[in-house]
């Protein structure tokens, strides 16, 4: 089986309110920042995972965010996977 | 009746939840460790506030994998009554045995205070005791407190009559201002203030010892019915 | 001694480490922390060149944080003993019996220098490290206190430490379920470069089962339990000692773990009550180093440890390495020998990572093995007990800045000037109400805090019993660098009073001694007279000093902070009746002054304000009429007459008065028996200072006999006035002189922090 390094990107739906990034925005215009428009703070999860090909792999790491690493309810994702380890 | 406080790596509102049945009911109460899923010895079930596995990923994302969480599906097929405090409240939410998400605070800051409350459903397990409208004042202490569904959930709730404590002034961004979320079957209840910390005077209130005996008449109500329709005598109003 | 077969060439582990030879010549024992003197000291105790490993172990044992070795002398003029004392300092914490079969365990340590790297970080990690020093006694852990001082609110890199220090501290405490019942929270300009975060940590046990960080009986085996190592915080110990710490190395910043800092508190104290430990400590500065050296030291014996079976979390770590990572969490556990089976079904159950890693040994010394050679052989007790000493120079008298500056005195203005400058005080953020702090702790997990943050002293109900401990932080830097001594005594004398009207008898103190470069002389005099001056106030008080830390170096840029030793007290209440707090509870009741009437404005928050620095002395204090007053107020409280009861602080007579009736809701009128001579004493009758003062809140019917018993135990008491009305109204026998509607004088109280805190900031509140 190969070593298979995935990153998996969490942030919450556009519909949902992000305090984080809305403070973010605001720090950044008070910077001085001229042009940042929006701002959307999530999660980066890297994992790395063996498999005996890409979509295999990427195949684990989506049922991996399905049953955990997001909430559907609140959250969106995506996958990247390349090959090597970390 | 028997009550059951499950215990995960990181609760730590359990002893408080056990101590508060006791001071108010004196009901037996045991505290379950997460790894067991045989509830059935227990009528009520309170998922405590804390720090389940530190929170960490989401609140309460890790802990509705425990074999406890099975015994809860369980015994809510069973009839018992499930109550999750807080911590409590986000894992039924991650568990999708309630409705909608509990996200971080707009302000983003942790916020523990009395909290004013308006009972919306008075006609609930969980609220029985309580006077249709009333103001009650519970602690909140939390973070991760903005409730969160989408539009259809939230008018559904509305209809349903299922967001049973609304917040007066709202402490932390949750949508309609809600508080608790009952369960589509009425025997589950979520919410963010912490009814086992206002059950003496001097903890500033005695508010929350009404969620406890509600509880408690409902279950012997329960009893009762069950034990008259048993015997065909008809049932209890 | 037997032929030295410590490794002095390169071996696994350990290349690129200079050799013992190199170390000398290079003087490369100078970035281990020992200065030539030290080194030599070491050489000549070896008898032969410690190699890299051991002048690693010297140089953090006798480094100022773990040897105290510019203080002890003078730490040594404290009080430590009395009857109720279980446990005085040398252990990871202080033990009080507090009667009923219970004892409690506190301490209180500073986090200064990694909070002001890294606020959250540096505040959680102070947090844990305090708690783990109170359960490692076998003690509960049931309340945490924060004294904090950071510099003015409108600057922009205060408002983001403060911000995220009040998250770390929030952060791990929340998590682990400990409430955080008190504090206080100071600014001045002192503290900009350098804020100061103590953190106090109080547990309950049971009198009879004190847990003791002592590796006794040869033999037993020795386990590394908890986190694993890494090479955080490597020298943090030493970088502790050091000036500037934004210029030191940031990689020495810890990250705290706080739900694994709760499964270690819960696996701790479950093994705790098998009996099967032997010994425990908390691997804090100077991780396993200074853990493993003080354990075999408080036994007397030794300790054998293989490095190899150390659970590390990077790969290549070295001895040197491994000996002094902080990474957080992790304690240091003897058991019994035959009984390890029960540590680790409890340590299983909590999933928790244990690795056996040596054994007790009767020689005496340290011996660190890794990849088959002893890396590290030293005698513990030159490590320990043998670490240098310093009587540092000090000058030979403290010259009192205050003296010449000028006595500001305030306009002599109308009714309205007046209630001004009461509102100004009430708005200062280091007067103002902290809800904006303490909100964001969980002030009420564990349902035993009776009385939370905003009061006199926090009150917290200790398990199973009708009784409940009394808790309160006090420290007033302004009045130390005004006068030292009596500065250092107003801290003790304060922090007991805090205890005193909120219905406790004080019992024992810890501290936390914050001060400047020791190595100026003006430094080490202001130290050595505070130190003096708490002795006095402890021996005075009947409250003992049962444990404590002293961070030196608090400077920057040449700058020294204002001296600030901070007092955690604890008193004990044994009648939950008793508990008495600070808001004024009812209309019609009488205002009762216990202590004299004084218009001395030396040392105050006012004259700070008027003249832009602390001016005069620090404010008058007797220690036999404070000792009466507590002892009044105290034996009050008991007969029931009391309904609520306020030390006189920082603001003096007019803000005491005024927070009892923001608090309580009810306004409050009151009459001085004096006509002041011109606008400074006027000023001083509002806004003394003075100490050995609390206001009472009384029935109308016992004010006069209580003023009666005031004299008979010859302390000076007053009617002044009567509780009710909604506003806070002073006069004297001139008239009125100020009147301030309650709701002004809340808005200004209450809307002081959020307003500064709401402030466009630059750095954004996003990570906080």
């Amino acid at each position: 089986m190969t070593k298979w390094r995935a990153t998996v990107r969490v942030w919450l739906k556009p519909s949902v309110f992000d305090p984080q990034g809305h403070a973010v925005l605001q720090a950044l215009a008070s910077l001085g920042h001229d042009g940042v428009e929006q701002v959307r703070i999530g999660k980066s999860i890297e994992l790395t995972v063996a498999a005996d090909n890409r979509d295999e792999a990427e195949a684990k790491v989506r049922r991996a965010c399905e049953e955990l690493l997001c909430n559907p309810v609140m959250e969106t994702y995506a996958v990247h996977v390349e090959e090597g380890a970390q | 009746m028997r009550w059951a406080v499950i215990v995960f790596p990181g609760s730590n509102c359990d002893e408080d939840a056990a101590l508060a049945i006791d001071r108010v009911l004196g009901d037996p109460v045991d505290l379950v460790w997460h790894d067991r899923s045989d509830l059935s010895a227990y009528d009520a079930i309170i998922l405590p506030g804390g720090f389940s596995y530190g929170d960490y990923l989401r609140s309460g994302a890790i802990a509705r994998f425990a074999p406890a969480i099975a015994g809860v599906r369980a015994a809510v097929q069973r009839g018992a009554l499930v109550l999750g405090i807080c911590n409590g409240f986000q894992v039924l939410t991650e568990a999708g045995l309630l409705p909608g998400a509990l996200l971080v605070n707009d302000h983003l800051q942790f916020r523990c205070e009395l909290a004013e409350l308006r009972v919306e459903n008075a006609e609930t397990p969980f609220t029985l005791d309580y006077a249709p409208g009333a103001r009650i004042r519970i602690p909140i202490a939390h973070r991760d407190g903005r409730y969160h569904a989408d539009a259809a959930t939230l008018s559904q709730l509305q209809r349903e009559r299922r967001a049973v404590l609304r917040y007066v002034q709202n402490p932390n961004g949750s949508a309609q201002d809600i508080a608790a979320v009952l369960g589509a079957n009425g025997r589950i209840l979520g919410l963010m203030p912490h009814p086992e910390r206002a059950v003496a005077e001097w903890m500033r209130s005695t508010d929350g010892a009404r969620m406890f005996t509600s509880m408690h008449r409902y279950v012997e109500q329960q009893g009762a019915s069950l034990a008259a329709s048993a015997e065909g005598v008809g049932r209890l109003g | 001694m037997a032929e030295v077969r410590v490794q002095t060439k390169a071996a696994a582990g350990t290349s690129g480490q200079p050799t013992p030879q190199e170390i000398r010549e290079q003087r490369r024992y100078l970035e281990l922390g020992l200065t030539e003197a030290e080194y030599e000291r070491v050489c000549e105790r070896l008898g032969r060149l410690p190699n890299y490993v051991e002048a690693g172990l010297f140089g953090v044992l006798w480094s100022e944080h773990c040897s105290y070795k510019s203080s002890k002398i003078h730490l040594r003029k404290f009080p430590t003993s009395g009857p109720q004392v279980l446990q005085g300092p040398g252990e990871n914490a202080g033990v009080v019996d507090v009667g009923g079969g219970l004892a409690v365990a506190f301490k209180m340590e500073s986090h200064n220098h990694p909070s002001a790297v890294e606020p959250y970080q540096g505040a959680a990690t102070g947090v844990g490290g305090i708690l783990r020093d109170v359960f490692t006694m076998g003690a509960r852990p049931i309340a945490f206190l924060d004294s904090l001082r950071f510099g003015p609110l409108t600057d922009d890199r205060t408002r983001y430490l403060f911000a995220n220090v009040v998250a770390g501290i929030g952060g791990y405490g929340n998590c682990v379920g400990i409430p955080t019942v008190g504090g206080e929270t100071v600014f001045d300009e002192s503290y900009r470069h350098n804020p100061l975060v103590n953190a106090m940590c109080v547990g309950v046990l049971e009198a009879d089962k004190m847990a003791k960080g002592a590796a006794r009986g040869v033999g037993n085996p020795v386990f590394v339990v908890g986190a694993r190592t890494g090479r955080d915080g490597i020298h943090g110990a030493t970088f502790a000692s050091a000036e500037d710490p934004t210029e030191k190395e940031r990689s020495a910043v810890q990250v705290g773990d706080p739900f694994l800092g709760k499964l270690l508190m819960e696996a701790c104290l479950e093994l705790i009550a098998t009996g099967a430990v032997v010994g425990i400590q908390d691997m804090g500065a100077a991780g396993l180093t200074s853990s493993s050296a003080e354990m075999a030291a408080r036994a007397g014996g030794g300790l054998e440890l293989d490095l190899d079976r150390v659970p590390v979390r990077e790969e290549g770590m070295t001895p040197y390495e491994m000996m002094l990572s902080e990474s957080q969490e992790r304690m240091l556990v003897v058991m019994e020998k035959g009984r390890e089976e029960l540590a680790f079904s409890i340590l299983c159950k909590w999933g928790l990572e244990v690795a056996e890693i040596g054994r007790v040994t009767g020689d005496g010394r340290l011996r660190l093995r890794f990849a088959g050679e002893v890396v590290a052989d030293v005698p513990v007790a030159a490590l320990v007990d043998e670490a240098p000493v310093y009587d540092r120079p000090a000058d030979a008298k403290y010259v009192q800045p205050g003296l010449t500056v000028a006595k500001p005195e305030p306009a002599a203005g109308d009714a309205d000037a007046w209630a001004q400058y009461l509102l100004t005080l009430l708005a200062h953020p280091s007067i103002a109400d902290k809800r904006w702090v303490y909100r964001q702790y969980d002030t009420s997990v564990r349902t035993a805090t009776q009385v939370g943050p905003g009061s006199d002293a926090a009150v917290v109900r200790l398990p199973g019993a009708e009784r409940a401990v009394a808790l309160a932080t006090d420290g007033n830097g302004r009045y130390v660098y005004l006068n030292p001594r009596r500065g250092g005594a107003i801290a003790v004398a304060e922090a007991a009073r805090n205890l005193v009207a909120s219905g406790a008898k004080p019992l024992a103190i810890t501290d936390c001694l914050n001060f400047g470069n020791p190595e100026k002389p003006a430094v080490m005099r202001q130290f050595i007279d505070a130190v003096e001056g708490m002795a006095e106030a402890c021996r005075a008080l009947d409250t003992p000093v049962v444990s404590g830390n002293v961070s030196f170096y608090n400077e920057s840029q040449g700058q020294d902070i204002f001296p600030t030793p901070v007092v955690g007290a604890l008193g004990v209440i044994e009648d939950l009746a008793h508990v008495t707090e600070s808001a004024f509870c009812t209309a019609d009741s009488a205002i009762v002054l216990v202590g004299p009437i004084d218009s001395a404005l030396d040392g105050s928050l006012f004259w700070q304000l008027l003249a832009g620095q602390p001016a005069g002395d620090a404010p008058p204090l007797d220690l036999a009429l404070e000792r009466r007053v507590q002892d009044l107020v105290q034996s009050l409280i008991r007969t029931g007459r009391v309904r609520s009861a306020h030390d006189v602080s920082d603001g003096g007579l007019a803000v005491a008065l005024t927070e009892m009736a923001i608090a309580g809701g009810v306004g409050a009128e009151v009459t001085l028996p004096v006509t002041p001579r011109d606008a400074l004493e006027r000023a001083g009758l509002l806004f003394s200072e003075a100490q050995s003062r609390i206001l009472l809140e009384v029935d109308g019917a016992s004010a006069e006999v209580i003023v009666q018993e005031a004299a008979q135990a010859g302390v000076p008491a007053l009617v002044l006035g009567k509780t009710g009305g909604d506003a806070v109204i002073i006069g004297g026998d001139d008239g009125v002189w100020l009147t301030l509607p309650l709701a002004s004088a809340r808005a200004a109280y209450e809307g002081a922090l959020p307003q500064a805190m709401r402030a466009p900031s630059a750095r954004g509140e996003a990570d906080a």
